[in-house]
């Protein structure tokens, strides 16, 4: 099982090679964070995968967080041994331009996860190779899970009962 | 005088110049009794053989995470049993130790229920890992092993029934706790079942295991490399059959898995690559004896006690935090992201499903095998389309 400890020296070890780049580190969360520029999200997650050996992408969560703050990528990472060494990687993007590097070069599995965050949470990951919806219908409109998504009154003529 | 004969003979209308031989496109479900539910996959075939295929999901899609951001934390606990319908107990736990994450150290669950849920988890496990057994025998052809599997499972079931009163959608461990305590006679049913199933895994390796043709079936084929199988996430069984001892059960033990005995069972490609169909069947039927073994030992230490916590009452306002909990499912790690922003519904809540990473990976390990081979290869996955749907 994997210590706290060993879980700040990743950070500190990221903040020595990227230095500001590493654009914040929150310790004192129940899942420590830190964050990065959707600019240097490629390169950190080589340096994540390749260098300190976190090969396993176990979940990516799309929060919308509000009209004014935009949107958030959630990245669960991890070492996939016996000690589960475990870090999170938020990226922030705006409302206007909610475009994030595609990192299924890095992940295999986040070829899938983007393509759901994609569909659900409308974040475009740049340079996916087949960005399409993935758990909604191909002709969907809008991405439900926005906070300021509204419902279609209608699907192919099926009325929506919803209330 | 016979040339003339073959001259003025008209053309055969089945010659072999005629026949088309290039690739096709078959599409495979989404309505196919083999894909296990409504999962639709595009083959490009070149005859019997799979140049390539493509799995396309979403059919059973319910907005479970669009739900849960319109009912209140202990409702959501009733959605998270139809993601994977087939180990309810285990999805119920993991959404419940990312809301009771939440909590900190606020909240404190009681000993006895932390038995009563490694109990049932373990015992969901079992009778997951018997339908995925029992329909994987029927995928690749043996129908006997089915029967024996659900006649077991019957039994399973008819205890998850006296303890939740459902069959199949418990929603019965909750944050805090568990719904209803467990009582003497339940605590016998299962000590009974130990009993009773033990001698029955043999039967199962007599008739399935060891079986030429079963073995001809999944020997040798979907053969899964470690590296493909950590790069595409796949987790549970599938993982441990490629040889990785991974098992969140063991590397972090999470509730109180900690105090029993167990071996984390791994494919050694015995019956022929390691990382093949059989070596994730495998897998499977030995962690059935595994899931025994636990809840023996903890039937046995079962302490008396709360058996949920007085703290939670009909509604939760958890206080504003994130946290990311997984869990080992029968079908991997299922994990849960919870935001909460310190009201009775929650802000934003994720699944992570282990079957639609195991599934995501099934491209990779098909090319090059017969479309007969391509159900067998699905079938190892023991995918549940409600949970890679949600």
């Amino acid at each position: 099982m994997a210590t706290k400890e060993a879980q700040q020296e990743l950070i500190a070890r990221l903040q020595g090679a990227f230095g500001d780049r590493i654009a914040e580190v929150d310790l004192e969360v129940l899942d420590p964070f830190i964050r990065v520029a959707p600019d240097d999200w490629p390169e950190v997650a080589r340096y994540l995968k390749d260098d300190c050996g976190l090969n396993y992408l176990a979940c990516l969560t799309a929060i919308d967080r509000g009209k004014d703050e935009g949107f958030e990528a959630v990245y669960n990472i991890e070492r996939m041994d016996a000690e589960r060494l475990q870090l999170t990687v938020r990226i922030a993007v705006t409302r206007d331009e909610p475009n994030i590097p595609s990192v299924e070069k890095v992940w295999g599995t986040a070829d899938w996860h983007e393509r759901e965050a994609w569909d659900l949470m409308g974040i475009v990951f740049t340079g996916h190779h087949n960005l399409v919806r993935i758990l909604c219908a191909e002709d969907w409109e809008g991405h439900p899970l926005r906070k300021d998504y509204k419902s279609p009154d209608y699907y192919h003529g099926i009325r929506n009962n919803v209330v | 005088m016979s040339s003339e004969l073959t001259s003025s003979a008209p053309p055969s209308p089945v010659s072999a110049g005629d026949l088309r031989t290039e690739e096709m496109l078959l599409n495979m479900g989404p309505q196919h009794p083999a894909t296990h539910g409504v999962l639709r996959v595009m083959v490009r075939s070149d005859g019997e053989m799979v140049i390539d295929c493509e799995s396309h999901v979403g059919y059973l899609h319910r907005c479970f995470e669009k739900h849960c951001e319109s009912v209140s934390w202990l409702q959501s606990v009733l959605y998270t049993d139809r993601l994977d319908y087939l180990t309810a107990m285990g999805n119920n736990w993991g959404y419940c130790m990312a809301v009771e994450k939440l909590f900190g150290d606020e909240l404190e669950i009681p000993e006895r229920a932390e038995y009563i849920r490694v109990i049932c988890q373990e015992l969901n496990r079992i009778a997951s890992h018997l339908l995925a057994i029992g329909t994987y025998g029927m995928d690749v052809g043996a129908i006997t092993p089915f029967l024996y599997c659900f006649r077991e499972r019957e039994k399973l079931l008819y205890i998850f029934e006296t303890i939740s009163g459902q069959r199949l959608n418990y929603n019965y461990i909750r944050p805090g706790g568990v719904a209803y305590d467990f009582t003497d006679e339940i605590c016998k049913m299962i000590r009974d079942f130990c009993e009773y199933f033990r001698p029955k895994v043999t039967e199962y390796n007599d008739l399935l295991s060891a079986n030429q043709i079963f073995k001809g079936r999944t020997a040798n084929v979907g053969v899964l490399p470690l590296e493909t199988a950590i790069d595409f996430g796949c987790t549970g069984p599938v993982i441990r059959g490629s040889g990785a001892p991974r098992d969140l059960r063991k590397d972090q033990p999470y509730g109180i898995y900690d105090r029993f005995e167990f071996d984390v069972i791994t494919g050694s490609g015995e019956a022929g690559t390691l990382g093949d169909c059989y070596d994730r069947y495998i897998c499977r039927v030995r962690e059935m004896e595994e899931s025994i073994r636990i809840v023996e030992q903890a039937v046995k230490d079962l302490p008396g006690g709360e058996f949920r916590s007085p703290k939670i009452k009909q509604k939760i306002r958890p206080p504003k935090a994130e946290a990311y909990t997984r869990i080992e499912n029968s079908r991997g790690e299922v994990g849960f992201y919870v935001v909460s922003d310190g009201k009775d519904i929650s802000y934003r809540t994720k699944c992570r499903a282990p079957s639609f990473h195991n599934i995501h990976v099934l491209p990779e390990i098909s090319r090059g095998h017969m479309v007969a081979d391509l159900i067998a290869i699905i079938g190892s996955m023991d995918i549940v389309l409600g949970e890679v749907d949600r």
